[in-house]
């Protein structure tokens, strides 16, 4: 079994500044990943199915990592004018100071790699979009693993991410003409809450919320 | 109507006596043969009804139709999503009458475990009218069978003229339901009219 760092060490042999970057989990399992550059994924992947034989891609699947706002407290360091001993002074303070900011978004596919030929594995790769609306592209390794292609289908249906490449990149579960891509963390499902008979929670919150906005209009008819 | 005491009294004379009616409804009731098409887990219990231990075919529904054009019975057995409820709608549709509709388990009658997902219809009952809904994930052949003898009481109790009467005999009745189209985030209209309305939740 070979560990995330040396097949690291292997693609990087073979292939020079392909970019490939660890992404380490600290949870017990230790299932490392390795994030590939999107530009040189083909490259790394044929690689790694042709030297180090991984011959069979078991899953694709799709994360959604929202638009995240940081809050943190920065120490600041400004001169500040002070009356001190009866005298005008300019005196250094470092002062704690909360500042926001914004952690762009991207979606992110991630494959987990199997070589049936060595027993060796799951090998997890992940690749990520530049952000969550307009740079969604990703190459597709359909071409390398015929494995990928429903399951990028699935991806592209739920998540939205755009597979460059892929022979056949179409809806798979919902329908043609739908506009939605319902695994994203800020899908709105459609406000049919009417009939709810033991609401809880969320449903409880929308049910409620749907209520509230057909009152409105019963009461106009009562009035007229 | 002839009383039932003295049916059977001439029953022991060899005479038998029956209505229109009795004898209209024992032959609708005794020959309902379903369609043959299942959406989902439950299907696989809907097929263990008509095998030898449960035995469907008791009741006179042995013949699954693999056209609707044949069929009389739409069992729904299982999740309709919303991408295939358009597909259950025709082919209830291009059933001809009399025709009856079981909706099987949780799913088809609410939406069941996948109720608040994105891509369940939350029962066929809002875009056709069900007779007999089965409760159950996924009920048992017994009451399958129990839905079906249901069905059959249902069928014996209609007058075949008057209010009420089955909807192949009432020229006015509505025999075809709109087919609900897919739209930009969800089935358009998300139930037919006439056919559901809100029910009224008591607590």
């Amino acid at each position: 079994m070979k560990t995330v760092e040396e097949i690291k060490a292997a693609i990087e042999a073979g292939i020079p500044g392909a970019g490939v970057e660890i992404l380490s989990n600290p949870s017990p399992s230790a299932q490392h990943s390795l994030r590939l550059d999107p530009s040189h994924a083909v490259q790394v992947a044929t690689f790694l199915r042709d030297q180090l034989q991984f011959d069979f891609l078991s899953n694709v699947t799709g994360v959604d990592w929202p638009d995240k706002e940081i809050s943190e407290k920065v120490k600041v360091t400004r001169s500040v004018t002070k009356t001190v001993d009866g005298k005008e002074q300019t005196v250094e303070e470092t002062v704690d100071e909360a500042r926001k900011r914004v952690e762009p978004g991207c979606l992110e596919a991630v494959y987990h790699l199997f070589s049936v030929a060595l027993k060796d594995g799951p090998l997890v790769m992940r690749m990520r979009t530049g952000n969550r609306t307009d740079q969604v592209e990703l190459p597709s390794l359909t071409p390398i693993w015929r494995a990928a292609e429903f399951q990028e289908r699935e991806v592209f249906d739920l998540f939205g991410i755009v597979f460059r490449g892929h022979p056949d990149l179409r809806r798979l579960l919902m329908w043609e003409g739908f506009k939605d891509h319902p695994m994203r963390k800020d899908y709105v499902d459609p406000d049919d809450y009417e009939y709810e008979p033991t609401p809880h929670d969320e449903v409880l919150k929308r049910a409620e919320a749907h209520k509230a906005a057909s009152q409105p209009a019963t009461t106009a008819v009562k009035e007229l | 109507m002839v009383e039932e005491n003295l049916k059977i009294e001439l029953g022991k004379q060899g005479v038998f006596v029956t209505t229109i009616e009795e004898l209209y409804n024992w032959g609708r009731r005794s020959s309902v043969w379903p369609m043959q098409f299942g959406l989902a887990c439950c299907a696989i219990e809907m097929i263990a009804t008509t095998m030898a231990r449960y035995d469907l075919a008791r009741f006179g529904a042995e013949v699954f139709r693999p056209s609707p054009r044949q069929a009389d019975l739409m069992i729904i057995s299982g999740t309709v999503t919303k991408k295939m409820a358009p597909q259950v709608v025709r082919l209830y549709n291009q059933m001809a009458e009399p025709k009856y509709v079981i909706a099987m388990g949780a799913c088809a009658i609410s939406g069941g475990p996948f109720k608040q997902g994105y891509n369940v219809l939350k029962g066929i009952d809002r875009y056709i009218p069900v007779d007999v809904h089965i409760p159950g994930c996924p009920p048992r052949p017994e009451a399958l069978l129990q839905a079906f003898l249901t069905l059959q009481k249902k069928i014996d109790g209609q007058h075949l003229t008057g209010e009420g009467r089955p909807r192949h005999l009432d020229a006015e009745a509505q025999g075809e339901f709109p087919v609900p189209h897919q739209g930009e985030h969800d089935l358009e209209p998300t139930s037919n009219k006439g056919v559901w309305t809100v029910p009224v939740v008591i607590r």
